[in-house]
């Protein structure tokens, strides 16, 4: 028998692996896919409980977190081109321009 | 035990070790393809988890957005840019020890918080029959126009931001600046 504990906790797992894969890697691309990742996990973790509460709140904020992954993979993959076309390289450790 | 909560069980497992691992292969993978078509069999995964907690719409609307148009952007950027093989790991070989360390223990402390706890004994009104009296993507549609209205309408406006944002951002400069800013005058 499934229980909710039995998702959250793989919800958990992928979560971490995101993260990991946000602070080991220097591509931004696959940054980016630890970020999608972690969105995932949690995503997983809202229709868990969605569904073992029978509660479709969980099921519709994933929805408005799908529409807001999308925009922010939109913007960041825009950014990752302008800063290639600028630096003709995509090294997150190099690009410190900012720092003060 | 029953054949249904026994084929329920076996799928889980499959998928979860299939996310686990396609996850594990987005991190150690060499290069940024093999790292973005990982990544897509997780998103598989979790659709078929979808699928197991009774949320179909959910299920496909993963595979269409997900596995679809984001995926399909991350291949097309790789191919684009075509980066080098890239380095695992950060530029010092402490961070990277350090960061392994600290996600091990970040996601013993989810487990441990998670694996504790128990919720409550079901009380909501969309119990599975209820929802499937109606149809599944009904329910949601009705809630998306009643309920969950506003937020509805702010992701609308997101995303046409975010659609002008990328425009902006990704848009190749005039090349002779100074004579562009001439002919505008």
């Amino acid at each position: 028998m499934l229980t909710v504990n039995h998702f959250t906790i793989l919800s958990a797992v992928l979560f971490s692996i995101g993260a990991l894969t946000v602070l080991i890697r220097r591509n931004p691309l696959i940054i980016f896919m630890g970020i999608e990742l972690m969105l995932n996990a949690v995503n997983l973790a809202f229709v868990a409980f969605s569904h073992f509460l029978d509660d479709m709140s969980g099921q519709v904020f994933v929805f408005i977190v799908l529409t807001v992954a999308a925009a922010e993979v939109a913007v960041g993959l825009a950014l990752v081109v302008a800063i290639f076309r600028a630096r003709e390289n995509v090294d997150v450790d190099e690009i410190d321009m900012l720092k003060g | 035990m029953d054949y249904g909560a026994f084929v329920e069980g076996l799928v889980f497992y499959l998928f979860a070790a299939l996310a686990v691992l396609a996850a594990l292969g987005v991190v150690i993978a060499r290069s940024p393809v093999r790292s973005a078509l990982a990544l897509a069999l997780v998103f598989l995964a979790l659709a078929a988890m979808y699928i197991l907690l009774n949320a179909p719409f959910l299920a496909v609307a993963q595979i269409m957005i997900y596995a679809g148009a984001v995926l399909i952007l991350f291949l097309f950027v790789i191919m684009v840019l075509n980066p080098r093989l890239d380095i695992i790991g950060a530029r010092g070989r402490g961070q990277t020890f350090v960061a392994i360390v600290f996600t091990i223990a970040l996601g013993v402390l989810l487990i441990a918080t998670l694996a504790s706890g128990q919720i409550a004994p079901t009380t909501g009104k969309f119990t599975p029959e209820f929802v499937a009296s109606i149809g599944h993507v009904q329910v949601i549609g009705t809630l998306l126009f009643s309920e969950f209205l506003l937020p509805f309408e702010i992701a609308s406006v997101l995303l046409l931001i975010a659609i002008v944002g990328a425009m902006t951002l990704a848009r190749r400069e005039r090349v002779p600046h100074a004579e562009s800013k001439r002919d505008l005058r």
